[in-house]
């Protein structure tokens, strides 16, 4: 790690340095307010996090004894068991999977129209366009879970609530991207199959087709993968899946099965991450 | 048209014409696979999701009725007190709202320097030890692999009720995401300003200080101001299990049928996260304008 310590030009720039400072004052000596910002910046940021301690309730005594009981619980979940629910919790798993692929195909199917009406080159009205934006940013903000909470007051407890919920705050998102990828793509294909003779519909068909039908096939399965993490939890609200589970045994104590059940999600999204980036590369190539 | 000569490669061309229409048809076959594969597996899913259409049906009309039943009812001549009435509890709510965000701050920055922690023995290019690397790979894919709803739960249970096991959940979680992040920008930095510094005989100090960090520092900033907005998202929800801010707040007027709260705390909510990723992306705009001047 030891730099050299000779070199013509480090003794020539040491010995001048008096005469480089003063004619590089800008770099050696800037202003006091720029030489405060970054103190100034992390006083800020260290004394906004003490305050957001103090009103989250954070003492020593909490954190020392919470640690402890931590560790004890860590003790428990050891070694992940199942007890005799293996099949019980499978199915729960079962049902996590489908909620997260059907609620995102959903999705995906009810953003298509959506995107269409987002797309400024479709409708070039700049008004229409920041609302039907902001309304479907609104889609998008509320949580799948607060979601889920109200299609169960709809259809009712268990998994069909979830995937709705999921559907339903996808397809903010799904419309979004959609738009931008009919907004991006290249009008030079449809030419072409117009000069080569084609209609309208075959322009869309074998012109613009080809350009977003990966980009959204991709995106598609982007979104099953993090919907597989989301599909997890939506059951401690009661919206199916195998969340119920595991907010049970958490309140149970049953600490082996809430293990086990931990590996069983991280095995899941895992597989499932795996599967969908073998099938991006197979429908987008390998350059996404 | 017939009596058009075929050119001396003509033969040469149906082949390969040939060739294109083979290739053509198993494409499309293997398109029709692949449709009836995800036909198929969406008929397993809805069966698996107890999809009942006819209790869709029968039960929708509930739907527009629950966004009418939660739309505030406001009159023009009497607006002042209607909307004091919608938002009679705004001091509650702006109170859990307040600390929802800072569940968030603390949660990002606590998460912020378990990611630096971690990040540099994630990158194959600043250790050596390759099980060094794959085991800080590990740590980090675990911590971000758990939902932070499922770590709240359990902190709940060690720590008892409130926001701050919200916020260690939030801090594990964002130390798995933001750790894997900056590792991935650490192994694409550029070396050479690295050697440069070393060869005005810096130390390693000054070398990490001037050659490394101007090269991700921008990245950092602009990554953990992106988690910060993911991070009030889920600070808003963590309340569903008990772990402080607005959420319980929302879900006990969502169970109770306090149909007017909730659509007050949810645009609470909803302006509060627009807010925040405006002033988020206001900063990483400013930041990335202050590296371009340097």
């Amino acid at each position: 790690m030891s730099a050299p310590s000779t070199g013509a030009l480090r003794t020539s720039a040491l010995a001048n340095a008096a005469a480089i400072a003063a004619r590089h004052a800008d770099v050696f000596s800037p202003p006091l307010a720029q030489r405060l910002l970054g103190p100034a910046v992390v006083a800020l940021v260290l004394g906004l996090f003490a305050y957001s301690l103090v009103v989250l309730g954070f003492t020593f005594e909490r954190v020392w004894n919470g640690l402890e009981r931590l560790g004890y619980i860590l003790g428990y979940m050891l070694p992940p068991d199942p007890g005799k629910h293996f099949w019980k919790y499978f199915h729960a798993l079962g049902e996590t999977v489908a909620i997260a692929l059907l609620g995102t195909l959903l999705g995906a199917v009810m953003a298509v129209p959506l995107a269409l009406l987002a797309a400024k080159n479709i409708i070039p009205n700049r008004l229409f366009h920041f609302g039907w934006r902001r309304g479907l940013d609104f889609l998008r903000a509320i949580d799948v879970l607060i979601w889920a909470l109200i299609w169960i007051n709809v259809v009712g407890l268990g998994p069909f609530a979830g995937i709705l919920a999921i559907a339903m705050s996808d397809t903010g998102g799904f419309a979004k991207l959609f738009s931008e990828a009919i907004e991006a793509a290249d009008r030079k294909p449809v030419e072409g199959v117009t000069a080569a003779g084609g209609g309208a519909p075959h322009g869309i068909r074998f012109g613009i087709l080809p350009q977003i039908l990966p980009i959204m096939i991709s995106q598609v399965l982007y979104y099953i993968e993090s919907n597989t993490r989301s599909a997890t939890i939506i059951g401690i609200v009661g919206a199916g899946g195998i969340g119920l589970h595991l907010s049970d045994t958490i309140r149970l104590n049953e600490w082996q099965n809430v293990s086990f059940l931990i590996v069983m999600i991280l095995v899941t999204v895992a597989i499932i991450d795996w599967m969908s980036t073998r099938l991006r590369f197979a429908i987008i190539g390998r350059r996404a | 048209m017939a009596t058009l000569p075929l050119p001396t490669n003509a033969p040469a061309t149906l082949q390969r014409l040939d060739g294109y229409r083979a290739e053509q048809a198993a494409k499309r076959l293997r398109t029709l696979l692949f449709a009836a594969a995800t036909l198929l597996a969406c008929l397993l899913a809805a069966w698996m999701g107890e999809v009942d259409l006819a209790k869709f049906v029968e039960n929708f009309h509930k739907f527009p009725n629950y966004i009418l039943g939660i739309t505030p009812q406001l009159r023009w001549a009497t607006l002042g007190e209607d909307f004091a009435e919608w938002y009679w509890g705004w001091k509650r709510w702006g109170r859990l709202l307040i600390d929802t965000v800072l569940i968030a701050y603390a949660g990002t920055l606590l998460g912020l320097v378990g990611g630096l922690m971690l990040c540099f023995t994630a990158s194959a290019n600043l250790t050596a030890r390759r099980w060094l690397v794959l085991g800080a790979r590990r740590l980090l894919e675990i911590q971000r692999s758990v939902p932070e709803l499922v770590y709240a739960l359990i902190f709940v249970v060690a720590f008892g009720l409130g926001p701050f096991p919200g916020m260690l959940a939030i801090a594990i979680h964002t130390t798995g995401a933001l750790g894997k992040l900056f590792a991935e920008v650490n192994e694409n930095i550029d070396l050479k300003p690295v050697d440069g510094i070393y060869a005005t005989g810096a130390s390693w100090f000054q070398a990490m200080r001037f050659a490394v960090l101007p090269q991700v520092m921008s990245n950092y900033v602009s990554y953990t101001l992106l988690r910060f907005e993911i991070n009030v998202r889920g600070a808003a929800v963590l309340g569903f299990v008990g772990a402080g801010g607005i959420g319980q707040e929302l879900l006990g007027a969502i169970r109770q049928f306090y149909l007017p709260d909730v659509s007050a705390i949810l645009l609470m909510i909803v302006l509060t996260v627009a807010v925040i990723d405006i002033f988020t992306e206001r900063l990483r705009h400013a930041l990335i304008g202050m590296d371009a001047r340097t």
